[in-house]
């Protein structure tokens, strides 16, 4: 049949009926696949980034009466200004490289989304997100794990969950055995020509009992490096001409992508990113955020073309722990605030839209009186990603006193 | 049916076994540690391990006399470490001096780079790497005037007193506090001002009372600067409606608070100007509250996280705080109060009310009641027993120690006294239960070996691999100090690499040598080699097991002819023993 996709698309309606198409990475042809085992990845961005000023509501005046110095402008209205979205919200200009893939319907955003916890503490609110238990503290692990352990698999390997980080993050701590690492490369024991030896050694006596809590690490730790030497992951070159910025989380990126092309079996990578809490000399259309926002798209960005067709089983999800208060401070920036944005880029996800249901800004629409409502809980977001992409079936483990029906999902993926 | 019974007794067993263990558990409290478990225990927890010998001499002076010359650490001579640490010139200098050696010459640089760089954009021959760049960057500033030298120094003195100095309980402490009133050096100026803050704000005030270091925390540049109070001013509604005109001259022109150099020579270089709507021709009325600082100190300095405070409370803190800055570099770069930017509304904080007209009393009067406050002391003393005791610190010690900040008047020393003094403390099911830090790790590592640290930035670049980097905590709360985030799988695999590369000499600048640690007769045979080893650098604390794995490593290595045991082979024990599950653990 010619393609009846080609001539939508060459006709120019896809533009108009573009709900007839998936999104472009369901689209490419040549299938270089990761063998149809799905990803997700989270990046978190520590430190409460300003949803507000990342997807801009500019039909909003109630955003520019409260940001006086730091508003992005709205779209055409300024050599810097908003990438129109929808004709309400736009994305900062500093997202230009990731809005293609908007246009294409493979990246989404869920707007005023966040945690029912009223903490305004970075700590606090990251740990209750990681936990994905708002309020209750003492979870003892992350919900990322916990999604790992809730489909069992028979001879799972030890990377099913990576965190491109220093240190293993609330979110995939607990049972699943997730591995953390900064270098993929350098993920072993480096001991020269007894590298082989010394590490058994290490493994039979952490292996024993007497390691305690230290055992079970030492295990998977030692499992993946072994995995991870037979494959030469780290040798693997970025495709189709993608340029990583050379930056921290363009360096997670580009290796989270090695470890998904080949295909070590990783379901979930994650990475964080700070530099978000701008209590002051924020910036509008450009300046610090619009700065930090560039690396961070550019990377994204990076990441997606590098997977080209592989994208189609792997969707990425952006997160924070809370968003900024919508009035601008005494300083040029913002405070701490309640609801944020989250980008969900990827095959599968119904794209091109802003999803939520958009509070206002009006002064009376405000949570406490200064700050962006909740309306969609940051775990109905990740209870569509968990049970649609990862194949999970069932929410009850992943968010224990959380009634996680399909209902209140936004309908992101397809 | 032999099965059958064989399986009762192994059950019967199993269980004996356990109510063994059970019981072991119940009664533990009432088993001692030995006289040199005690002194282990006591270089492990209040200091960063034993060097070679440390032990003996700590059973010599007796454990508790050792403990209570660490109390005072004015006491104890100190001149090894001070003598070196005397090599590094920019220790001593105050923050003005710092910013003019150091930082200035940064920024004329990045001055003729701006100017180049859009000579060389109109050319086309603009340079993008960033390493070229940076090497462009520094080629004309002299070697002793690096930005980077107050930095390097200051991390330098940081592992070369844990490493080598003989107040170990100072720097266990020095290391708790400056934790606990975290600043990030990746934050602008504060790269600079960490210098003083360690010196002047942290390190005289941790012995004393609580109030005087919270006080001198919130008066310091570094904080003021870091957690944005320098920056936060009373809404233009609610300022003095007299500005006296001095001062609104201060605020314009050459005060800390953001941006950079503007070319109006060395004055203005060094200086941090205020945001832009705030310069002389421009509206002074902008400018405005910034909750930063109000909300930490009350979350993490003072009361801790669920210590009863609101969202409004922090709103109304933040305008009491109103006005607190910093100086002029050359009117030396402290701390100032500005009255015609403090909000002199009407505020009530915490319950506590304060009229219209107030000044800078109100900040210091909240910080005193914030350091008196119960939520304080039972947040301190938790902390403490957190980082001294265990991980999840029994309740009853807790509350027993802040039950003695309260009454000392939060006396640091007295506090820290409580906890060391505690049964809980010396329980033995407390010895050798919590895992290092990666800071702790390294540095007792480096002790144990009785390695020399000749080039502590060695040391420092491996601390930021296995996740710890100093002074590199981004977010207010600073580094954890509990196991679960530092025992995981990455974390532990550079933590091992580490211990193989410190133990083989492969850490450049840091040379130890394990023969020295052992009798010449040990060394010289494979197996005596790994109990030998085993006592020098845990005090004897390694299971059966971890020697045996340790000994089959040896005896089953293969092609030992080409593997000859004497110079190769003892420093794979010691890297093995360092790398072990127990010296993981303090």
């Amino acid at each position: 049949m010619i393609n009846r996709r080609f001539f939508l698309k060459s006709s120019g309606l896809a533009l108009v009926g573009g709900s007839l198409l998936p999104n472009v990475f369901v689209r490419m042809a040549d299938a270089s696949t990761t063998r149809g085992r799905k990803v997700l990845v989270a990046i978190f961005q520590r430190g409460a980034v300003d949803g507000l000023n990342v997807i801009v509501p500019y039909g909003d005046q109630a955003y520019y009466d409260a940001r006086p110095t730091i508003a992005v402008p709205r779209p055409g209205s300024a050599a810097a200004s908003a990438l129109d979205l929808d004709g309400h919200f736009g994305a900062h200009p500093s997202l230009a490289s990731l809005v293609p893939y908007f246009r294409d319907r493979s990246l989404a955003m869920v707007h005023a989304v966040g945690s029912p916890d009223s903490t305004r503490s970075h700590f606090d609110a990251q740990d209750f997100m990681e936990s994905g238990t708002p309020g209750v503290k003492s979870t003892e692990d992350g919900f990322l794990s916990r999604a790992v352990n809730a489909r069992k698999e028979a001879n799972a390997s030890p990377l099913r969950a990576v965190a491109l980080s220093p240190a293993l993050p609330r979110i995939l701590s607990g049972s699943a055995g997730a591995v953390a690492m900064t270098n993929v490369a350098q993920f072993g024991i480096c001991g020269g020509k007894a590298s082989g030896e010394l590490a058994s050694s290490f493994e039979s006596m952490y292996a024993e009992a007497v390691a305690g809590t230290l055992g079970g690490t030492a295990k998977e730790s030692f499992e993946a490096a072994h995995i991870l030497q037979k494959s030469d992951v780290a040798g693997l070159k970025p495709d189709n001409g993608a340029v990583y910025p050379q930056n921290p989380l363009g360096n997670s990126l580009r290796q989270i992508a090695q470890l998904i092309k080949s295909g070590v079996g990783l379901e979930i990578g994650f990475t964080d990113v700070g530099g978000w809490d701008t209590h002051a000399g924020e910036g509008g259309a450009q300046g610090q955020l619009a700065n930090n926002l560039r690396n961070f798209s550019d990377a994204i960005a990076a990441f997606a073309k590098d997977l080209g067709s592989r994208m189609g089983d792997v969707v990425l999800v952006t997160m924070s722990e809370f968003g900024r208060t919508v009035r601008e401070n005494g300083n040029r920036g913002t405070d701490h605030g309640h609801a944020n944005v989250m980008l969900v880029l990827g095959g599968g996800v119904k794209g091109g839209k802003v999803y939520g249901a958009w509070p206002g800004l009006a002064p009376q629409k405000l949570y406490e009186n200064r700050d962006v409502a909740v309306t969609t809980d940051f775990r109905d977001v990740f209870g569509e990603l968990i049970t649609k992409q990862l194949g999970v079936p069932a929410l009850k483990t992943v968010f224990p006193g959380y009634e996680a029906t399909p209902s209140r999902w936004r309908g992101v993926m397809g | 049916m032999f099965v059958q019974i064989c399986m009762r007794s192994t059950a019967r067993i199993i269980a004996t076994a356990l109510s063994l263990l059970l019981l072991a558990g119940l009664t533990s409290s009432d088993a001692k540690l030995t006289e040199r478990q005690r002194a282990l225990h006591a270089l492990n927890r209040l200091g960063f391990g034993p060097r070679p010998g440390d032990v003996d001499r700590v059973m010599k002076t007796g454990v508790d006399v050792w403990i209570d010359q660490q109390l005072h650490p004015e006491a104890i001579p100190d001149k090894a470490v001070e003598t070196r640490l005397a090599q590094f010139p920019s220790l001593k200098m105050s923050d003005s001096d710092l910013l003019r050696t150091y930082y200035a010459p940064l920024l004329m640089a990045r001055q003729r780079m701006k100017q180049a760089a859009s000579t060389a954009a109109d050319n086309g021959t603009a340079r993008t790497d960033p390493v070229e760049l940076r090497k462009e960057l520094l080629k004309d500033i002299p070697a002793d005037r690096r930005p980077q030298i107050p930095f390097q120094e200051l991390t330098a003195q940081r592992i070369l007193r844990a490493a080598d100095s003989e107040r170990q309980l100072n720097e266990v402490m020095v290391d708790f506090w400056f934790n606990h009133f975290n600043v990030f050096a990746g934050k602008g100026i504060d790269r600079y001002l960490l210098t003083s803050y360690e010196r002047d704000v942290i390190r005289p005030h941790i012995w004393g009372r609580f109030e005087d270091l919270l006080m001198a925390t919130a008066k310091s540049p570094a904080m003021l600067f870091y957690l944005d109070n320098a920056r936060s001013v009373a809404d233009p509604a609610n300022r003095p409606r007299q500005q006296p005109r001095v001062a609104a001259r201060a605020f314009g022109r050459g005060t800390f608070g953001g941006g950079g150099f503007r070319g109006r020579g060395l004055g203005a270089a060094v200086m941090i100007r205020p945001p832009r709507a705030q310069s002389r021709n421009q509206n002074r009325n902008r400018g405005g509250l910034n909750e930063n600082y109000a909300r930490e100190i009350m979350e993490l300095h003072t009361l801790g996280v669920n210590g009863g405070y609101t969202q409004k409370d922090v709103t109304e803190l933040a305008r009491v705080f109103t006005g607190w800055g910093i100086a002029p570099p050359r009117q030396g770069g402290g701390f100032v109060f500005r009255p015609q930017l403090h909000d002199v509304a009407p505020k009530t904080v915490l319950g506590v009310h304060f009229p219209a007209g107030g000044g800078i009393e109100e900040g210091e009067r909240m910080i005193h009641i914030l350091a008196h406050h119960p939520a304080t002391a039972h947040h301190i003393a938790y902390e403490l027993c957190q980082r001294l005791v265990a991980d999840d610190p029994p309740p009853a010690l807790v509350d027993r120690v802040a039950k003695k900040f309260l009454a000392t008047d939060g006396d640091l020393r007295e506090t820290v006294r409580a906890v060391i003094q505690s049964p809980e403390f010396w329980d033995p099911q407390n010895y050798r239960a919590k895992v290092k830090s990666p800071f702790e790790y390294e540095i007792s590592a480096v002790r144990a070996m009785g390695a020399t640290i000749e080039n502590p930035m060695a040391i420092a670049r491996t601390l930021r691999q296995i996740g710890e980097p100093l002074y590199g905590a981004q977010p207010p709360t600073g580094y954890s100090d509990v196991a679960a985030t530092w025992v995981n799988t990455g974390a532990l695999m550079n933590r091992l690499n580490f211990a193989l590369a410190l133990a083989a000499n492969r850490v450049p600048g840091v040379k130890g040598d394990p023969a020295s640690l052992i009798p010449a007769a040990a060394a010289a045979d494979p197996v005596s080699s790994v109990d030998a080893l085993a006592v020098a650098l845990t005090g004897g604390d390694l299971t059966t097991q971890t020697r045996d794995t340790i000994k089959a490593r040896i005896v089953e290595r293969k092609a030992p002819e080409q593997d000859p045991w004497a110079n190769t082979q003892l420093p794979t024990v010691a890297g093995l023993i360092l790398g072990s599950p127990e010296f993981q653990r303090q």
